[in-house]
This record gives C-alpha cells, sequence and structure tokens, in this order.
C-alpha cells in the first residue's frame, strides 16, 4: 500500500513546521521535550522507507466517488489523485481572513468589502477605509495612500504593532495629510444599495463618524476553518468531522476516514499522540479497502519494514 | 505546595459557574475552562493565535501582563475592551484566588 500526501502548505508538517517549528513539544512519548520542527524531520525519515508521494503547495478541493468505489481527489491547481481510500488529516483547516461581526456584511463583500487585497489598481482613486493594526493594515495603507483618492486607517487602539518602520511612515503620511488616521475606533456598521457607499465608525468617548468610502478593507488577520472539505458530503459538527472512534475514524462516507485535530467523537483530545493513534487504526481498515482479498500480515515494531506492510 | 484555587466564568448566558482550578499544573485558563466543559473552543491549541478563548477580567485582581503575542491576536479579535485578555495567556497561580472572568461574544 502507498500514501500520498497533498497539502496547501509548501512542506509536510502543517502547524507544527508553519506555525511554531521552535516551540518544544513535551508529550510525546519517548520524548521529554522535542522542537515541533525536529519532530517532523525525525518524522519525514522514518518514513522515507514507505516512500510515500507529495503533491505540496495544492490545496484539495473537490472529492468524487468512481464507479470502481474509488475516488478522485481534484486539488485547486487541477491535479487529480485517485485512491480507494482518503483521509483527511486536515488539522485546524486552511486559514481564512477573519470577518468583523457586522450585520449585513457578506452582502458588500466583492461589492466593497474586500478581507484581502488582490489587485491594488481596484482603489484607484476611490476613496477607502482600512481597518486593522497589524502588519497588513498597515502595509496597504502605505501602498494605497499613493493610489487612492483617500485612505483612512481605523485602528482599535492608539499604538500599532506592525513593523516599526512602516508605523512611521504610517504618522508621516497622517502628519502630511495623505492618510486620515482614526484610533480608538472601530467600524460598526456598513450601508449602501447595492454597493458599499458609507461605513459608520465608532469612536472612544466621540459621537459615531459617518464616513463616505467606495471601499472598506477589514484587515484582521486569518482565522482557520475547514474550507472546501466541509463542502464533502461529510457530517460536520463545531467545524469538526464528525467519526466512529468504536471502529477506525471512519466519515459517515465509506471509504473516507478523518483523523487528527480535524475530526470529532466522543471524548475527543486534540493531542499529536491521539493523531498518531488514529492514523495507525485508520491504515488497517484502508489496506482492508484496497485489497479487501489479501491478508494483511500484521509485524511488529521490531521488525524493520513496519506494522502491517504488504507481503 | 500549591493549593487548588476556586475562579468564577461568567458563560455568555450570564451564568456564572465556579470552577476549581488547580495552581501546580501551569494550566491555564482556557485549559480549566474546558476542562468543565464551558464553551471555549481553544482552537489553536493555547498559542495565542486564535481568540476562541477571548474573556473579560471582572475583578480587580494583578494578571501577568499581555505578551506581543496575545496583544497582536487582541488587536485583531472583536468585542474587544479594555479588560480583554485571552485565557490561554493566563497561568493558574495561587494569587488568582477569587478570580473573576467573563466569556466574550464568540465572533465566528
Amino acid at each position: 500500500m502507498k500514501c500520498h500526501l497533498i497539502d496547501f502548505l509548501p512542506q509536510p508538517g502543517g502547524q507544527l513546521t508553519e506555525i511554531y517549528p521552535k516551540k518544544p513539544i513535551y508529550d510525546i512519548p519517548g520524548y521529554p521535550v522535542v522542537m515541533a520542527g525536529e519532530l517532523v524531520d525525525n518524522l519525514m525519515e522514518q518514513i522515507k522507507p514507505f516512500n510515500p508521494g507529495f503533491t505540496l503547495g495544492e490545496s484539495a478541493l473537490s472529492i468524487e466517488e468512481t464507479d470502481d468505489h474509488c475516488f478522485i481527489v481534484t486539488t485547486d491547481k487541477g491535479t487529480q489523485h485517485k485512491a480507494p481510500s482518503v483521509a483527511i488529516a486536515g488539522g485546524l483547516g486552511v486559514f481564512t481572513p477573519r470577518k468583523p461581526p457586522i450585520e449585513g456584511l457578506t452582502e458588500f463583500e466583492e461589492k466593497g468589502v474586500d478581507y484581502i487585497v488582490r489587485d491594488p489598481e481596484k482603489y484607484r482613486g476611490k476613496r477607502v477605509v482600512i481597518s486593522g493594526g497589524g502588519d497588513s493594515a498597515l502595509d496597504w495603507t502605505v501602498f494605497l495612500a499613493d493610489v487612492a483618492s483617500e485612505v483612512s486607517l481605523v485602528h482599535r487602539r492608539t499604538s500599532f504593532r506592525g513593523h516599526l518602520d512602516t508605523v512611521d511612515k504610517v504618522h508621516e503620511l497622517a502628519q502630511n495629510g495623505k492618510v486620515k488616521l482614526i484610533t480608538n475606533a472601530e467600524v460598526v456598521d456598513v450601508h449602501g444599495q447595492s454597493e458599499l457607499d458609507r461605513v459608520t465608525i465608532k469612536i472612544k468617548g466621540a459621537e459615531d463618524l459617518s464616513m463616505e468610502c467606495e471601499h472598506w478593507l477589514p484587515l484582521f488577520g486569518l482565522t482557520p476553518t475547514l474550507g472546501p472539505i466541509g463542502d464533502w458530503g461529510l457530517e460536520i459538527e463545531k467545524n469538526a468531522i464528525v467519526v466512529d472512534n468504536a471502529t477506525d475514524y471512519r466519515t459517515n462516507r465509506v471509504g473516507i476516514y478523518a483523523i487528527g485535530d480535524v475530526n470529532t467523537y466522543p471524548g475527543k483530545l486534540k493531542l499529536i499522540l491521539c493523531g498518531f493513534h488514529e492514523a495507525t487504526i485508520m491504515v488497517q481498515s484502508a489496506f482492508k479497502r484496497a485489497f479487501p482479498d489479501k491478508k494483511l500480515s500484521f509485524k511488529y515494531t521490531t521488525v524493520m519494514g513496519g506494522v502491517g506492510s504488504l507481503e | 505546595m500549591s493549593a487548588d484555587i476556586k475562579i468564577t466564568v461568567v458563560d455568555r448566558e450570564g451564568v456564572p459557574h465556579e470552577l476549581i482550578a488547580p495552581t501546580d499544573m501551569n494550566m491555564n485558563l482556557m485549559e480549566v475552562c474546558k476542562s468543565y466543559e464551558l464553551p471555549v473552543k481553544g482552537t489553536c491549541g493555547g498559542m495565542a493565535m486564535c481568540a476562541s478563548c477571548h474573556c473579560y477580567i471582572e475583578s480587580a485582581h494583578e494578571l501577568n501582563a499581555p505578551s506581543d503575542d496575545e496583544e497582536d491576536m487582541l488587536d485583531q479579535a472583536f468585542f474587544v475592551e479594555d479588560n480583554s485578555r485571552l485565557g490561554c495567556q493566563i497561568f493558574m497561580k495561587p494569587e488568582y484566588e477569587g478570580l473573576m472572568v467573563r466569556l466574550a461574544e464568540e465572533s465566528e
């Protein structure tokens, strides 16, 4: 049996390599302490003999069941993989922009409200309000100051936490009147007929401000969501895939499993340790599905070649 | 020897819950809430990266100052007030006996 990994990130390891490679982990059996990145390096070394395949930097978009009870998973770049079993080990999911809790906001998405700047030219000659206090909000404020007809930066506090150079630049632009800086403030409402034409800004200790604009860019970072996998016809509960932990971590679709942080079941613990266990059980089941007529010879861990490899 | 402390967590419906928290396990408030099955997600696992444990400190306790990571996250969270903190960054100590917090509204 062979395993092929599809991951949106440019390297395997998920959160461990992407978010906290230098963070020590204390609950891996046999390691009193190990760096997250080092653990993944070791795992990669350990799985080398099994020659797994990798499709990195692509996100698994859709799944389709074939007549011969296999699945074809298609990525956002159009790459297709066919397999009798699919295990979703998507962790926290994909990171998508954090949306402010404003009623009716979604109606203005792409109609003046953008969470990500894709093409700055879109804002040329327009009045733009930007919200946020991080690097992204500051960088775009500086950049769009020369593109848009008017840029207002709205931030909940008076201090900014972005790179010092950019913070200085924003203050300089504000002093020169090229950027309107509105601090201790928050956009609380959006208005317009079909397109955005105005936002309401709540300012601490002052009256609400109504500001005309063609665009509002709420840049509040990213938050994990299930993403396209949420549309795969799987039973979902609180942003996690419901699996049967009494058997093999199967989902409600035969042949599709979910393991690790992405799944949920009674008593679920989101631990790396539990992910290993779930994967082990799942693979036994996937083997039976791939080779229904073959006997699975169970090898013990002291035998080089690994547990359950096909003779 | 560290003793357990008693803290109060007010949930999003306004119901107060008295919780017993150990102070010798380096447990944070998010973990304590989860162990009592209060509706705190702790999506990021306690790394100040998701704000799903966002809460308001309602008692006068002097807590450890927020780290840069926590401040960054609070900058991006919603419903933030002056007494906002991330539960995952508040580690249970004997001095926090009687601590009272209120869970912030969930934004997604």
